[in-house]
């Protein structure tokens, strides 16, 4: 047996944390321990259940196929279609977001990302606020008053407590969790609000109304309040108005329970205009607490790419976004769509029901390294290596922060990157065998 | 290839309006050769442009377009078969930032402010840029490393440290924005003039621009600092110009260039107390630089209509979004800076618009050397970079600049000296403003001239200098420079009236500045430590890695010479 050999600093690729200290160790090629990482990472990092061979449904059964057989019949798909989707891309590197935008405009399709069933709110938000942020170390540095709202780090970004907030340490924080103010803002309690020192349980769907009250509490307008405001007493409210105007620094953190919630992108204009306006009486910053590990990626290279972030069509030659029209879920729902690529994310999990049956009627291409209920729907079927675990790459952090992904253990799988370029020459070759027949 | 026949207006060579062939091979200029021929019999021809200051790449050009899907539509283009989409006018994305940039003629752009900890991005965005060459100055002037060597009056340690943050970085020179100020911004604070202590730092914004000065002189940089200075955009910030250049002046340069380069002069060279009584102090600027000759400054000239406003000064951008009710992003870097984008549009008959677009021009006008004065818009803070033609007409046209002015609002003759500026620039002077100087200034040596190794970077015009009278037909003049009738890169025309023919990938520019091995392990003492207890990353991920530099080219510098040239 050969000697492991130890990786030190390697990114995990599972949540928006990009956590970048992760040491581990390989032996025989195969990765034997993981250490620093939550369970999520770990899990990711050490693998499991993986899709072997790439398969072709035939007579309605997936059966095995060689990779140019199913990039020929991907591409098939895509040029048949006068509007295909091409949908995922949380779960993989900017370099295949590079290539899918490529395809995308190659096959005149619609690029959307898993943001769209997300943090999709958040960036019609910003689209109408602008985002007052920070990276997360000036946080980590500087912040003596943390709002959760809507989120729960606990469970779903585990080591974001320790790293970056309520429980970090920098340069003007030495205190760490004892010199900190920690509001959480849930429709429930948490692991998250059982850290908090004070957590504010507010009524399903009052979001909205909660946020208008402390801006109108921090305006010096509180007289004109009801006594109790999404299940908030006003002076519970004006108590909290009171900590975060006194803050030194201030970092709200978000998540889904408010960007899907009643009001959705609203809530999210309201909560960044209550940030821009804490801003007149001290300092404040406002942050999405990303999911998938590079689903900010994928906003970053659409925008330089496109100029939007997020549910761009090509269908014209030319980029179009109008979120509501050209969304994933609208396109589905309305079946506007007539083939969908769904790479480095488990569509069918995560849809709304109509939109789940929208995909399961039209030829669906999957490239995905695990089989999850997509599969179960899909024409054509293509494993792939994991980036940051078997493929080099890059990934933006929840905050917007690039970073290299690494290459820890080899992988007899082809990259996303290379998949997408394969399709991407089956369309090439088939466009030319078409035009020398038309000839 | 041969160009034959062409006025070629090559002023870092001497050469003003001679009628002369120019000769490309492999990619530079060379005094003879053979190949493709094209016709400039009469044409105008210049170096390819090189604009030296331009917002281009990067998390905060993202962030504007992120924010401005209105923007985006207004530029839309669809793909062809050499070309990716185009979209947007003042956050254009990647693909139409190249395609603009060559069908003006221009062949090289630096991306003005990246913090070293997001280099990464920039540096994805700019390999994404087609055609031109690139580069990314890299911000110093509230890193806490900076700061603290600074404090500590240890200059050598400070000059190993930025050596090592541009290698980092893969960055070309030190920009330096709101110095002090962005460290205040973390905690919601700002500084008001260069003697006012940096909260925490027991340092004041002149200590860190003479420390960086003075390092960027002892690493021998290609350029000099670059400097957005404290209090711009403010009512009377004149006086705020001309003390900070005063302190610079007994600097020695390192190599044959300025001392410090001034961004964007025009938000910077404001009279009065208040906007009430604002008015123009570019006599008192231009006084100064016409007096001294270490400091150079492009305009940042503004332009009516729409603009994204983004810059590393976070309290500014803060400030003009509360000004102007408009949104606004904003977000501080760990350790090293603060930023912030706000959209905005400038009004004719807004007196203040109206006055900064009159103080631009005053600027450049009143400066008597063109070598200190680079043509540039901030681009997207005064004006898009597609705009530059209107900014060169205005230039060599006084009856333009007196049309123009007839529909500003009335205020603007009394806060301005404009109307009486009879100064009318000649080819000589743009082709300095646009080529020669900004090249020089930068210290790219292969650029923004004609002479034998140059870059075999060419623009030709569909104008005839002996011909057209630029003083009144602005109007043709402008057309001509909007859409050169040939762009030609590295020896490869790139674009012909308007059509992009070739996309070849630009290189990226950056310097790799040695030091002694036992400064260099001083600073990684300090480093090691703030990673361990500062960054939420670790030092391992932290530089940019070669992977995004594909096209990359190192230029060497630094204390010690044993390294020798590339």
């Amino acid at each position: 047996m050969s000697e492991a050999i130890m990786i030190r600093d390697a990114v995990c690729s599972f949540c928006g944390c990009l956590c970048d200290d992760i040491n581990v160790e390989v032996e025989d090629g195969k990765v034997s321990r993981v250490r620093h990482a939550c369970r999520l990472g770990s899990s990711k990092i050490m693998g499991h259940g993986r899709i072997q061979s790439p398969m072709i449904r035939k007579d309605g059964v997936l059966v095995a196929a060689s990779f140019s057989e199913a990039y020929e019949r991907a591409a098939q798909i895509l040029l048949a279609a006068s509007k295909p989707l091409l949908y995922g891309w949380a779960s993989t590197s900017c370099e295949a977001a590079k290539k899918g935008i490529l395809l995308a405009e190659e096959v005149g399709g619609v690029l959307d990302s898993t943001a769209t069933v997300c943090h999709g709110p958040s960036v019609i938000g910003i689209e109408e606020k602008g985002l007052p942020g920070a990276t997360l170390g000036q946080v980590k540095n500087r912040a003596d008053t943390i709002v959760f709202w809507g989120c729960n780090p606990a469970e779903a970004h585990p080591r974001h407590s320790l790293r970056y907030s309520s429980n970090s340490s920098g340069k003007f924080t030495p205190q760490g969790r004892e010199g900190r103010k920690i509001i959480v803002v849930d429709v429930r309690e948490t692991r998250t609000s059982k850290n908090a020192d004070k957590f504010m349980r507010i009524v399903p769907g009052s979001d909205y109304e909660v946020i208008s009250a402390l801006r109108m509490l921090i305006a010096g307008k509180g007289e004109i309040l009801p006594d109790v405001i999404g299940g908030v007493k006003k002076v519970d409210l004006a108590d909290i108005a009171a900590t975060l105007k006194s803050a030194r620094f201030g970092a709200i953190f978000f998540g889904l329970g408010i960007t899907h919630s009643r009001g959705r992108y609203k809530n999210i204009d309201n909560a960044l205009s209550l940030v821009a306006e804490l801003n007149s009486h001290t300092k404040f910053v406002i942050m999405p607490m990303r999911g998938h590990y590079n689903v900010g990626g994928i906003g970053q290279v659409l925008a330089w790419s496109s100029g939007y972030p997020m549910s761009v069509d090509f269908t014209r030659g030319a980029p179009y976004f109008n979120p509501g029209e050209t969304a994933a879920c609208d396109l589905l729902a309305k079946r506007d769509v007539d083939a969908a690529l769904i790479i480095a994310a488990d569509a069918v999990s995560n849809f709304p029901h109509a939109t789940a049956e929208g995909l399961a009627s039209i030829p669906v291409i999957q490239i995905d390294p695990y089989e999850n209920p997509t599969t179960i729907l899909s024409d054509v079927v293509i494993p792939c290596a994991i980036a940051g675990v078997e493929v080099e790459g890059t990934a933006y952090r929840m905050d917007g922060l690039a970073l290299r992904l690494r290459k820890l253990v080899d992988s007899s799988l082809p990259s996303d990157e290379e998949i997408l370029t394969g399709i991407l020459e089956s369309v090439h070759r088939q466009r030319q065998r078409k035009a020398n027949q038309g000839a | 290839m041969i160009i034959r026949g062409g006025i070629v207006y090559d002023p870092a060579n001497g050469i003003y309006g001679d009628e002369m062939d120019l000769f490309i091979d492999k990619g530079r200029m060379v005094e003879s050769a053979k190949g493709e021929e094209i016709d400039a019999r009469g044409l105008l021809v210049m170096p390819g442009g090189v604009d030296a200051h331009s917002h281009i790449a990067g998390k905060k050009v993202n962030t504007g377009r992120i924010m401005r899907p209105d923007d985006a539509r207004l530029g839309t283009q669809p793909r062809t078969a050499v070309c990716r989409p185009s979209t947007g006018y003042t956050v254009p994305n990647c693909y139409a930032m190249g395609y603009r940039y060559a069908r003006m003629g221009y062949t090289t752009a630096f991306e003005a402010a990246t913090p070293i900890l997001e280099a990464r991005h920039t540096h994805e965005e700019l390999e994404e840029i087609p055609i031109i060459d690139k580069g990314a100055l890299t911000l110093f002037g509230n890193n806490w490393q900076v700061m603290e060597c600074v404090r500590d009056k240890d200059l050598s340690k400070l000059a190993a440290y930025v050596a090592w943050g541009l290698r980092a970085a893969r960055g070309y020179g030190v920009k330096i924005v709101n110095p002090g100020g962005g460290e205040a911004w973390g905690f919601g604070t700002n500084v008001k003039g260069v003697n006012d202590a940096v909260p925490n730092f027991d340092v004041t914004p002149a200590e860190i621009i003479r420390g960086l000065a003075e390092a960027n002189e002892m690493l021998r940089l290609p350029h000099s600092i670059h400097l957005h200075f404290n209090n711009l955009g403010k009512p009377g910030n004149y006086t705020t110009a001309i003390e900070t250049l005063d302190m610079l002046k007994d600097i020695k340069p390192s190599r044959m260039r300025q001392v410090v380069h001034v961004a964007h002069m025009q938000f910077s060279a404001y009279g009065g107390t208040s906007w009430r009584d604002f008015e123009s102090k570019a006599p008192a600027i231009a006084d100064y630089f016409n007096g001294h000759s270490h400091a150079t400054m492009d305009m940042g000239q503004l332009l009516f209509g729409s603009a994204t406003t983004m810059t590393a000064d976070a309290p500014l951008e803060y400030g003009n979004a509360r000004l102007t009710h408009n949104k606004w992003s904003n977000h501080d870097i760990e350790l090293e800076e603060s930023s912030g984008v706000v959209p905005m549009a400038y009004f004719r008959k807004m007196l203040v618009n109206a006055v900064q677009w009159a103080i631009g021009l005053e600027l450049a006008l009143l400066v008597k050397d063109p070598w200190k004065v680079l043509l540039t818009t901030d681009h997207p803070n005064g004006s898009p970079f597609v705009n530059y033609p209107e900014v060169i007409t205005l230039l060599m046209s006084r009856p333009k600049r007196e049309a123009e002015m007839a529909t500003l609002h009335d205020q603007v003759p009394k806060r301005t000296t404009l109307a009486g500026i009879e100064r009318e620039m000649d080819w000589t002077d743009i082709a300095i403003m646009t080529r020669a100087a900004p090249a020089r200034i930068l210290g790219l040596e292969d650029k923004g001239h004609l002479g034998p190794g140059a870059d075999g970077d060419v623009s030709i015009y569909d104008l005839r200098p002996e011909e057209v009278d630029t003083s009144q037909d602005h109007a043709l003049v402008k057309k001509s420079l909007a859409t050169a009738k040939y762009t030609i890169k590295g020896g490869v025309v790139v674009s012909k009236e308007g059509q992009i023919l070739a996309t070849p990938p630009g290189r990226t520019f950056w310097v790799d500045a040695a030091v002694p091995q036992p400064e260099a392990d001083r600073v990684m003492v300090d480093l090691e430590e703030k990673f361990a207890r500062y960054y939420s990353v670790q030092m391992a991920n932290y530089a940019v890695q070669d992977a995004y530099l594909p096209h990359g080219k190192a230029i060497l510098a630094g204390l010690s010479i044993s390294r020798g040239v590339a």
